[in-house]
């Protein structure tokens, strides 16, 4: 879609975040809203990021938590699940992997010219605490 | 009436489709942006939002973007609240005439502000909406500093703080004066719920956020945002902060309903010394010195009292 310039829009006028009507926005998800040109949504802030968070999912319990305290909407949770994430609008905080509770954690962060299966494969291993057997909730 | 939406456990809640959208130019790690997707993902209802000038103003409406999926508007530093009170009034008039477009739907009216528009800028205008009983919802983002305009100090600040314009030398000690209690006053307003929120409590946060949406009448919430830039902590560590902020009981969560039934919502297992809290951030740093450690005492005999306070309130219920 070819972007307006500043002198494109009209003065005082209201930026419309939907090319066309949405019945529903709260029960409607990102892939079928019809974001505009003028939505941030279409919008990245991926050159923001040096670090990058990769995802496990063979670790991960989905618990929601990176869901509920990601600060960008960008981990993609779907009928409970959490399923990726979101890389043009991470932009590299680091709040998921500190909130990840499973060992070893299933979110880490990683250079951001790291591709995902090198990074996969040297996932670091379960930690054992002494004795106790860790239990995961 | 519209239905409460349903929100049992985090995985139900996971399902919200967001309607505050990323690359909006919030700091990483921000927590403005935690706290306002709870805000909005607490309800089904339509929104009708205005923002007061501030970070959250500023980030998230860059010519040519917006992140708002709703009506949202910005108008001055002073008026957030008065421009969604002057909605929601037109909203009651058109439904008396029986005028609107879609009866059946029940929008809801939230402004946003930070706490320099909330504590100082435009303390008079919300004090008049809360006055007239809108039927509306004030959210003030509290991040204890001007952070939008380089961190200078509020009258939410609190003692010990340094900031651009109360800084920490060789005299100083920084920010001088105690931190406003807001909620006592949006209470004394005889509001029908007031509430003090933080992030890291996200269902606490969303249980008062749609007690809120249920009141009839203006309604106060004093959410904690632990701000990375102004506070001084590493992007990821903004819900550590907020776990030490709520553990310290420096920001203590509770909620006054009616201006007079005060509840105390959370009570930390182990109540962890306000040091710790302190010493997290760089804006108390100095405070670790020899000649200022008299403050750190000062400051636990105050949060301590002001417990005390809340409790026997509590349990007096008054």
């Amino acid at each position: 879609m070819e972007k307006k310039g500043w002198d494109g829009f009209e003065i005082g006028a209201m930026l419309r975040t939907f090319d066309g009507a949405v019945r529903d926005i709260a029960t409607t998800l990102p892939e079928n809203r019809p974001y505009s040109q003028s939505s941030s949504f279409t919008a990245s802030v991926a050159d923001w990021r040096i670090e990058k968070p990769l995802f496990n999912k063979d670790y991960c319990i989905d618990c929601q938590f990176c869901w509920v305290y990601c600060p960008d909407m960008s981990i993609i949770s779907r009928d409970k699940k959490m399923i990726g994430i979101d890389f043009d609008h991470c932009k590299g905080c680091g709040i998921c992997v500190e909130v990840c509770p499973t060992n070893p954690k299933s979110l880490l962060m990683f250079p951001e010219q790291k591709d995902e299966e090198s990074a996969l494969a040297e996932w670091p291993k379960k930690e054992k605490k002494a004795d106790t057997e860790v239990k995961e909730d | 009436m519209s239905e409460i939406k349903k929100i049992k456990n985090l995985k139900e809640f996971s399902t919200s489709a967001d309607r505050f959208e990323g690359a909006n130019l919030l700091c990483p790690g921000c927590a403005h942006s935690i706290i306002v997707r709870e805000v909005l993902n607490a309800t089904n209802d339509d929104l009708i939002l205005a923002a007061s000038t501030g970070c959250l103003e500023v980030c998230t409406a860059v010519y040519p973007y917006t992140s708002w999926d709703a009506s949202w508007i910005h108008i001055g530093f002073e008026n957030g609240s008065s421009a969604v009170a002057g909605a929601e009034a037109m909203y009651k008039a058109l439904k008396t005439k029986g005028r609107l477009k879609q009866p059946d739907r029940t929008p809801k009216f939230v402004a946003f502000g930070g706490d320099g528009a909330t504590y100082d800028i435009g303390f008079q205008w919300i004090s008049g909406c809360f006055e007239r009983g809108h039927n509306m919802m004030y959210v003030c983002l509290d991040n204890e500093v001007y952070a939008n305009t380089g961190g200078q100090r509020s009258s939410s600040t609190p003692i010990g703080a340094s900031a651009t314009t109360t800084p920490a030398g060789r005299i100083s000690y920084g920010e001088k004066r105690n931190k406003k209690d807001m909620m006592a006053i949006m209470a004394a307003h005889g509001a029908p719920y007031v509430a003090q929120v933080a992030p890291n409590k996200w269902k606490d946060m969303v249980a008062k956020i749609q007690k809120g949406f249920a009141a009839e009448g203006p309604v106060f919430i004093n959410a904690m945002s632990a701000c990375t830039t102004e506070w001084k902590f590493a992007p990821e560590d903004t819900i550590s902060i907020s776990d030490l902020a709520t553990d310290s009981l420096v920001f203590p969560l509770y909620e006054i309903i009616d201006g007079t039934q005060l509840n105390i919502t959370y009570r930390p297992k182990n109540i962890i010394p306000v040091r710790d809290y302190l010493g997290a951030q760089g804006r108390f740093k100095h405070l670790f010195t020899k000649q200022n450690e008299y403050l750190i005492d000062e400051w636990q005999a105050r949060v301590d009292a002001k417990w005390d306070y809340l409790q026997r309130r509590e349990e007096a219920s008054v």
